[in-house]
């Protein structure tokens, strides 16, 4: 017998609360994976008696294609919450808060011409946006200022969708960077692969690469950290100490990285230990014989 | 040695693989190990129900039961106990592990691949048997005990617990035997452990746990 099948025998009254008591229209499949319940129950004995299956055996195989179906479905919906999302997602951030910001500009040039009290950046663009426009100029300008607090928006809301899609692709470099964090790393590496692969000395420096072939050619120091100055382990932590600590986060996310490439499970004790060599690098600021907390 | 093989299931053995002995099951391939001709080996620093076997831990596995496993990962250990055991439901919470470990059902029959998080077993109690005969718990997460003692709905009054505690994934700070302590408190109102033996020869700072429900 087939799950098919066993959506018809079902009407005879199985127990509702079991994977294969299908309503309408829903599979086992769907059931599997979306159904809950409090309690488990003699499941292999219910659905013979309410006919479902014929006998053990043929619960059991109906049980195992009705798993694996539901599991391999899932797997694949929850994969393609992958790296190349994110990348492009945190590209197209950067490129709807730039030009945003650039218009923005624009439109303040424009617009003090034609309001006085028009404030500046995409904040005046935001309140311009509301005014009603007098005139073919002013009509000009309030479009262009609508569009801007729409491009920021927009920046607004991909940067969510990166907050919830980067635990999921990447949930250990996301735990310990940031989902944002995560997401540039990705995009200047140009994948989670190629990430997974550098070292963590290049990752420390990734979007430092001025400074970087700068201080290669022979002029200035090499740099500190790239993108992860942005991590408040970086910048929250003293002048001086701030080498060791990207270089000891800069370790971390790249065996989060890797983790996240070849393995995917989240690992929490990463954080903790992150989070401890964190307090010890910091506590050497703490000034002398100050108890480190 | 012939004490420890006593208390293997039926369906592991103790065979040699390259001039060692070694655990092994019957079944198909999972992971690249070792093969001797339908017998796969079962390697104990990769599994740790693998390590308690091999250390001879009391488990009361006999063979044929019917086994709820959490933090199946990709497959390696569960597929080792979907050879000897009946009915086996593979729990685990990371997609990408799952990937591998379908594989590892695929010629499997009574192996049963569930894409849920261990913490929440109301996502699987209407797929789940009630009456387990073993529960084996190889999770990574903070709060091992609580995981234990909220999937005991699935296990039957005589059933046993096998568990193996990762101290580093509840306090990486703490010293692992006051982690160990801390763990077997939060299982003591729901369970009576039986044996405990540190996994250290196969597995650092983890325990094996014998336990069954009070």
């Amino acid at each position: 017998m087939t799950t098919d099948d066993a959506a018809d025998a079902d009407a005879v009254g199985a127990d509702p609360r079991a994977w294969f008591a299908v309503g309408d229209g829903e599979s086992p499949t769907a059931r599997v994976r979306n159904g809950t319940g409090d309690a488990p129950a003699d499941w292999p004995t219910l659905a013979v008696e309410s006919g479902f299956a014929d006998d053990e055996d043929d619960y059991y195989s109906a049980l195992r294609e009705a798993t694996l179906a539901a599991t391999r479905a899932e797997v694949n919906e929850r994969e393609r919450a992958d790296d190349r999302q994110l990348l492009h997602a945190v590209r197209a951030m950067d490129d709807a808060e730039r030009v945003a910001n650039e218009l923005a500009e624009r439109v303040s040039e424009w617009a003090g011409t034609l309001f006085p009290d028009s404030g500046t950046g995409v904040e005046g663009c935001r309140e311009l946006a509301e005014r009603d426009p007098e005139g073919p100029a002013e009509k000009r300008v309030v479009s262009l200022a609508t569009r801007v607090a729409e491009l920021d928006r927009e920046s607004d809301e991909l940067e969510a969708f990166i907050e919830s899609r980067a635990p999921v692709a990447t949930p250990n470099l996301a735990a310990m960077a940031g989902p944002v964090l995560a997401a540039r790393l990705i995009s200047l590496a140009g994948g989670l692969e190629t990430l997974a692969k550098k070292p963590s000395g290049t990752l420390q420096v990734l979007g430092a690469e001025d400074a970087l072939f700068a201080h290669l050619r022979g002029h200035g120091s090499s740099p500190k950290h790239g993108v992860i100055y942005t991590h408040e382990y970086v910048r929250g932590t003293r002048p001086e100490d701030r080498g060791s600590a990207s270089r000891a986060l800069a370790g971390k996310l790249t065996i989060g990285a890797r983790i996240d490439y070849y393995s995917g499970d989240h690992r929490p004790e990463l954080e903790a230990e992150l989070e401890e060599r964190m307090r010890t690098i910091r506590a050497r600021g703490d000034g002398d014989g100050g108890d480190p907390e | 040695m012939t004490e420890t093989d006593a208390s293997l299931p039926d369906g592991v053995e103790r065979r040699e693989f390259d001039g060692d002995e070694r655990l092994c099951t019957r079944g198909s391939p999972v992971y690249g190990e070792p093969t001797d001709g339908e017998w796969r080996a079962w390697d104990a620093g990769r599994s740790k129900l693998g390590g308690m076997l091999e250390l001879g831990m009391d488990t009361g596995l006999s063979g044929g039961e019917t086994v709820l496993y959490l933090g199946a990962a990709n497959g390696t250990t569960v597929s080792h106990v979907a050879d000897f055991a009946g009915p086996t439901y593979a729990v685990e919470f990371s997609p990408r592990p799952v990937r591998d470990l379908l594989d590892a059902c695929e010629p499997r029959s009574s192996l049963f691949p569930l894409l849920k998080d261990a913490r929440r077993p109301e996502t699987y109690a209407h797929v789940v048997e009630a009456d387990c005969d073993v529960l084996v718990q190889d999770v990574a997460t903070r709060g091992q005990a609580d995981v234990a003692v909220e999937n005991r709905r699935f296990l039957a009054d005589d059933g046993r617990l096998l568990l193996a505690v990762k101290a580093r994934s509840e306090d990486v700070a703490a010293a692992p035997d006051a982690v160990f302590d801390d763990v077997l408190a939060g299982l003591k109102s729901t369970y009576e452990v039986l044996e405990t033996r540190s996994l250290d020869r196969f597995h650092e700072d983890h325990l094996g746990v014998v336990a069954t429900p009070r």
